[in-house]
């Protein structure tokens, strides 16, 4: 019989630390899936965030470069303004690239930078245990609000796609999920072409990529896709904010 | 014919592979594996139709997916 | 080469890194340094480099920790604040390993403070600056030609032992003008080897890691020792320093950039009426003349250290002098700057104590 999902050449073949039903090996492996079907793992050069997925540098088998918590974008400007011939992707957690990375975040994709970003949104501090996220929901618990996110206190959830779809130098902006398999087949596609963008010399293209963080959710990793369903989809709509085919706004709430 | 391989030295037991299956025919092991986890298994060979959706779910590539070779 | 010309320090500063080959810049506005972001923004397109008014000095270090990882020569420069900012991005650099080159056009502070020239920041660029074990190589200029001749040098040395390099200068030297001419060669960056850990394409070989962390048991403590080593080469190898007038001195001035200037009029008074001074300015301030203040402190018999900042360098010089003679200072801090005839007054005073039944300390 034939293997049919052979890993990915753009993916270390390790095993990856994260915790189980984690979303971030799934994200690494619609990326890694992308640059190995687009030819680019050589000429890719890819910035690791601080938060869990740090060791993505390890796994991504392309030139990889860690950096401060929320400056990927930052990083990323400075390799392809060097070295435009590189294909430079910067993967993110939602604390990273919303809350201390914001600026960054803004300003890359007002200047139109021809990078890629894979923004991964867990509603949660992965790493350092649970706090609250600037995408978390409301009157969702976490570890600095424990009685949930209280608007009077900890104000309202970010979104980012509706935020950067303002700005005229996003090229392409799409909000994809990971809670279910047909949903992760889609996410791939939006992966895949903010990547084929880059190389097109497009410009600035972010995937927001609905994730959980079942650990700091404290919930089964089934429980945290039907959160992801119940819970997220209704903060955080489905679709393409910026750069969709016919130029049209497509926002569907699935 | 078609049949899946689960790494058990990679799943974590996490089960959204046996929640992703169309058929259920993925189960959770009922003992652990070396690193402590109680793995998915093809608990129903006959039914498994290739599809690769547990695949598509699993966060730790601990699934390969063989099909017969289609002419 | 050679060609004389006339330039502000910190156009001179912009000339002379384009020139020793950098094509990268990243910057923020800030007086008293904006001629260099200004001078970078025309000159470097024009030699196919690449230039970007970043949104603050956070990003602006952020995306030279990116360029300098495929191995070019990068540069960015700011005043005492926006140093500050940057110190985080500067100790990624040093604990990645990346030999980026920055520049502080120094204000005073703390605070906003006000925008003349100062040397506050003294422990902040010998002392690591930013979080964690590490050293920057500093280099502190005097002149306008020294502005423009440094860069070449901090390059060189930043590559040679993978440490990020700095030039200490300030408001005054950044705005005044003078005559200078480039004594080197100016550098074609294709003829700079790409260094065998640039990340660019991997085709043929492993994929590489720039990084600055490492979470396993003890490897941290591997890693800072190893660069450890080169910090002590550096201090065996790199220390640069002018002496005049030292080797009969009954007391030894020291001071830097545009302190050592004054210093360098209240010499000429002092040697004018016969007294017996010298003036010892250290070029770098890291790695520090050391040995050379041991060696003085054993023939001299006192050093008045003259520094626009509340006592900084004082410290440097009292650790290798290390209690032998004793150590003076004449501090103005927070954008004043000392007079000759100020520095001259207290070198009277301080030789008349000197020369009586009591010893002022």
């Amino acid at each position: 019989m034939l293997l049919i999902n052979p890993r990915p050449e753009s993916l270390v073949d390790v095993k990856m630390h994260y915790c189980p039903g984690c979303g971030h090996g799934v994200a690494h492996r619609l990326v890694a899936e992308a640059m190995d079907e687009l030819g680019i793992r050589e000429r890719t050069i890819g910035v690791a965030p601080v938060g869990c997925a740090v060791f993505s540098d390890d796994y991504f088998n392309c030139d990889m470069i860690q950096g401060a918590h929320g400056r990927g974008p930052a990083i990323a400007t400075g390799l392809k303004r060097t070295r435009p011939d590189c294909i430079v992707f910067s993967y993110q957690g939602d604390g990273d690239l919303a809350s201390i990375g914001m600026g960054e975040t803004i300003h890359s994709a007002a200047r139109g930078e021809n990078i890629t970003i894979i923004f991964i949104n867990n509603a949660t501090y992965g790493m350092t245990g649970g706090q609250m996220a600037p995408t978390t929901l409301m009157g969702q618990k976490a570890s600095t609000c424990p009685l949930g996110r209280d608007p009077q206190v900890n104000g309202y959830p970010i979104k980012v796609c509706e935020l950067l779809a303002q700005l005229e130098g996003a090229r392409y902006l799409e909000r994809v999920s990971l809670h279910t398999a047909a949903h992760v087949i889609k996410a791939k596609k939006a992966v895949k072409k903010a990547f084929q963008n880059q190389v097109d010399g497009k410009g600035f293209s972010l995937v927001e990529i609905l994730s959980t963080c079942p650990t700091n959710m404290g919930i089964s990793p089934l429980e945290a896709t039907k959160f992801i369903a119940d819970k997220m989809l209704a903060q955080y709509p489905l679709g393409v904010y910026k750069g969709a085919e016919g130029g049209k706004i497509d926002v569907s709430r699935n | 014919m078609a049949k899946i391989e689960v790494d058990e030295t990679r799943c974590k037991g996490c089960e959204l592979c046996a929640a992703a299956c169309a058929k259920k025919c993925i189960a959770m092991s009922k003992t652990f594996s070396a690193t402590g986890y109680y793995p998915a298994f093809l608990c129903a060979p006959e039914l498994c139709s290739g599809c690769g959706l547990c695949a598509q779910v699993c966060p730790d590539l601990a699934i390969s997916v063989f099909k017969e070779a289609v002419r | 080469m050679s060609e004389k010309l006339l330039m502000k320090g910190n156009e001179a500063f912009a000339e002379g890194t384009v020139r020793a080959g950098c094509r990268f810049f990243a910057g923020y506005p800030i007086t008293p340094q904006n001629e260099v972001p200004e001078y970078m923004s025309w000159r470097l397109p024009e030699v196919g480099g690449s230039f970007i008014q970043a949104e603050s000095e956070v990003a602006a270090i952020n995306m030279l920790y990116g360029a300098a990882a495929t191995g070019i020569r990068t540069m960015t420069s700011s005043s005492s604040p926006g140093i500050s900012l940057k110190q985080e991005g500067i100790s990624y650099c040093a604990g990645a390993d990346l030999p980026i080159f920055y520049a502080n056009v120094a204000r005073g502070g703390p605070g906003l403070g006000n925008i003349a020239g100062a040397q506050g920041d003294y422990f902040q660029s010998v002392r690591g600056g930013g979080h964690g074990d590490y050293r920057v190589f500093v280099m502190a200029p005097d002149s306008v030609s020294e502005m423009g001749n440094f860069p070449l040098h901090c390059y060189e040395v930043a590559e040679k032992y993978r440490v990020p390099a700095m030039i200490l200068a300030d408001g005054i030297l950044g705005q005044m003008m003078e005559p200078l001419e480039f004594k080197f060669e100016t550098v074609d960056p294709k003829s700079l080897k790409t260094p065998p850990w640039a990340l660019g394409d991997c085709t043929g070989r492993k994929k590489r890691i720039v990084r600055s962390y490492d979470l396993s048991e003890g490897a941290l403590e591997i890693m800072t020792l190893n660069r450890a080593k080169r910090y002590k080469e550096i201090e065996e190898k790199e220390v640069l320093f002018e002496a005049r007038s030292c080797e009969d001195a009954e007391l030894i001035l020291v001071a830097y950039g545009t302190s050592a200037r004054a210093s360098t009029a209240a010499l000429k008074m002092a040697r004018a009426q016969g007294l017996k001074v010298g003036l010892l300015r250290p070029i770098t301030l890291w790695p520090f003349p050391k040995k050379k203040i041991q060696e003085l402190a054993a023939k001299t018999s006192s050093f008045l250290v003259v520094e626009m900042s509340l006592g900084q360098l004082v410290d440097d010089v009292r650790l290798a002098v290390d209690g032998r003679v004793p150590v003076h200072l004449h501090a103005r801090p927070s954008g004043a700057v000392p007079t000759g005839e100020e520095i001259f007054a207290q070198i009277q005073e301080e030789l008349k104590a000197q020369k009586g039944e009591y010893v002022c300390y």
